[in-house]
């Protein structure tokens, strides 16, 4: 793409030296022979940076205005939650869990209940399963909108990020309704939910599912054919899939390069089987892709969710198991075994047989593992999650090499992590 | 109503004011007739210097700056961890911090004046948010949103630090993490101390001043820096 910009007639004796220096630029994607433009610059981007998403630093090598390496640095908002993890009861440990990946916390919760719900071999009521995928499908039309918000920010659009906040709020609403918080809920427990939804919820979801819709059509009528949008995301950051299946990327990020790996489809959790959904594919693996195929997943997030309200079973939400769950509250005035299950489940704890489980789902970033190596005590022996962020944070450098920095922010926000999964 | 102009340049007793039975009227009469004097240059030297030191510089100008600043913080574009996302709902359309300028998140640190520590400040991470807020220019002003880098919260390990270590705070907002409300409670309240118009604290307004318990040394004479425990010790450990 050649630039060169018509200047007005009878203006041109007032053109100053800098603006035929300006006019001289050409905007050619290999970069000039001349010596000062060859020279490689090496920058520092971040860690406070508005468009790393979160305190993710770069250090990248620039010739001229082309990004010829990357080196992600990670490490600034380190927790140390999985030490923290070792030294708490196991059902203290999911508000810590909750906090790591902190735009799709239901899903930390559902992954560490899961794995823990599998070294206790106690079967989850199909009641807590369907309000879990509510939540959890909730939860991903959630980080997707605030991945569209801030990423069209990134592109120079900030009309979109007000849309998506607003039916952000919308969901915070419903799981306010559900659990009295707004985020981190703590509303998976092992064994089921902490409590039914109230009266009036499941109306409301429903209600929000159609609007969802609706607003969704708005976003894809702002952005679909946006010229901007267009010229920056198609044919930036493309990778293919088997580049990413080697570098352990998965998620949106390998749907849209046309790999079709959805483990709510493959190895389906929490009754995922009981419904008819579809899974978005893109063609080419560029950004444009990945953002057509995390837009198509809302639609889809909110297809599941209306058929798990269709077929919401009535039921316990919660096991019967009284070794595990803290018994209803009425019992604890009336029965003496019930009172000696809470002291000890509120002292100590339950106890998780020995044994290790890998369990994984999949979040809105991808293939969410938690493994849980149980002792026989009442606290784990080790929790360790497989953050979906940090291993597509892998596909930096291999997306952004060669193309120009501002192609970087893009790529950036299109890979979508969030630090506080990364460096946990 | 009739104002002459021989009671203006008279003894303060002789201008009629509100308080001395002039009337509201009146006395805003007078104060807009000295004005137009002052500004033909009427008024005598001694007197226009006594009226610029009482009133202009030291009173109306310190209030109007305060004002102004208050009502357009400009917060830094600084987002840490959880509670970021929540700060993210403030300039949004529920709260709308537009209504009290503090709505435009400035990219750098020079062109903000409010930095928000949304989220937990691990250790590697404290040395850059202290040369962020040292790059602030002054006024300036720090809130630390949440409980993590008000008291490590939830975590309380080896990796997090609280902000108060490293860097002065103004305002914290509790909560893990707190609502935006709750943000916005604690922008209104650093606006309302930026303004000068700080509500009491709970021991000014229950009568309990010097009730304070000082642990230890503190208020020894030359003594420069205070640590109230003993060393060995650890805080509720």
């Amino acid at each position: 793409m050649t630039d060169t910009t018509e200047t007005p007639a009878g203006a041109s004796a007032a053109i100053s030296d800098y603006r035929k220096q300006e006019e001289s630029i050409t905007l050619s994607s290999s970069p000039a022979t001349d010596a000062p433009d060859t020279e490689l610059l090496t920058i520092n981007m971040g860690p406070h940076h508005p468009s790393t998403h979160g305190v993710l630093r770069l250090i990248l090598t620039l010739e001229a205005e082309v990004v010829r390496d990357v080196k992600p640095i990670i490490g600034y908002v380190h927790t140390g939650i999985e030490k923290t993890a070792e030294q708490k009861a196991y059902w203290k440990v999911i508000p810590v869990i909750e906090r790591m990946d902190y735009v799709s916390y239901y899903f930390n919760a559902m992954a560490y209940c899961g794995a823990v719900e599998k070294l206790l071999d106690i079967e989850v009521p199909a009641r807590a399963q369907y309000l879990r995928v509510i939540h959890l499908e909730l939860n991903r039309i959630v980080s997707h909108l605030i991945w569209l918000g801030t990423s069209a920010i990134d592109l120079g659009a900030i009309s979109v990020w007000w849309y998506c906040f607003r039916e952000r709020e919308t969901i915070l609403d419903l799981f306010e309704m559900s659990s009295g918080q707004r985020i981190h809920t703590r509303y998976f427990q092992v064994g089921g939910v902490i409590e039914d939804v109230p009266r009036g919820w499941v109306e409301r979801v429903r209600r929000f599912t159609k609007t969802m819709r609706t607003r969704a059509d708005q976003y894809a009528a702002l952005l679909d054919k946006n010229e901007i949008v267009l010229q920056r995301l198609r044919h930036t950051g493309v990778l293919d899939a088997d580049t990413l299946l080697d570098l352990g990327v998965t998620g949106p990020l390998l749907r849209a390069a046309g790999n079709p790996w959805d483990l709510r489809k493959a190895a389906p959790y929490s009754s995922y089987d009981h419904f008819a959904f579809r899974i978005p594919v893109g063609a080419t693996g560029d950004n444009y892709d990945r953002y057509r195929v995390r837009h198509a997943e809302i639609y889809e997030s909110c297809d599941i969710i209306d058929q798990a309200l269709d077929g919401l079973p009535e039921g316990p939400f919660i096991t019967e198991d009284r070794k595990v769950a803290l018994p209803p509250r009425h019992e604890l005035a009336t029965s003496m075994e019930a009172l000696i299950h809470h002291f000890k489940l509120v002292t100590e704890g339950f106890r998780v047989p020995p044994g290790e489980i890998y369990y994984p789902i999949e979040s809105p970033r991808g293939e969410l593992g938690c493994f849980v190596r149980s002792d026989g005590s009442s606290k784990p022996a080790r929790v360790h999650m497989r953050d979906p962020s940090f291993h597509n944070l892998q596909m930096t450098a291999p997306a952004t090499r060669g193309s120009y920095i501002a192609d970087l922010v893009a790529t950036l926000a299109m890979i979508d992590p969030i630090l506080g999964g990364v460096d946990r | 109503m009739e104002v002459t102009r021989d009671k203006l340049h008279g003894d303060g007793a002789a201008v009629p004011t509100a308080a001395a039975g002039g009337g509201d009227d009146l006395g805003f009469r007078v104060r807009q007739l000295r004005a137009r004097d002052m500004l033909r240059g009427d008024i005598p030297d001694d007197e226009l210097q006594a009226y610029v030191e009482e009133r202009v510089l030291t009173t109306t100008l310190d209030k109007a700056l305060a004002w102004a600043r208050g009502n357009s913080m400009f917060p830094a574009t600084f987002g840490l961890a959880c509670c970021a996302i929540e700060m993210m709902s403030l300039p949004a359309a529920r709260l709308d911090s537009a209504r009290f300028g503090s709505e435009a998140f400035r990219a750098s640190p020079r062109q903000a004046d409010l930095l928000i520590l949304s989220g937990r400040v691990s250790i590697k991470m404290a040395p850059v948010i202290r040369r962020i807020y040292d790059q602030m220019l002054e006024p300036r002003w720090a809130i630390a949103m949440g409980a993590c880098c008000s008291s490590m919260g939830v975590f309380n390990n080896y990796a997090i630090v609280p902000a108060d270590k490293f860097m002065p705070i103004d305002v914290h907002v509790p909560g893990c993490p707190p609502r935006p409300e709750a943000l916005m409670h604690g922008v209104l309240k650093l606006r309302s101390r930026i303004q000068g118009d700080a509500p009491d604290g709970w021991r000014e307004r229950y009568d309990a001043v010097g009730t304070e318990e000082v642990v230890g040394d503190a208020d020894l004479p030359g003594v420069n820096a205070i640590n109230v425990f003993q060393s060995g010790e650890t805080q509720g450990a």
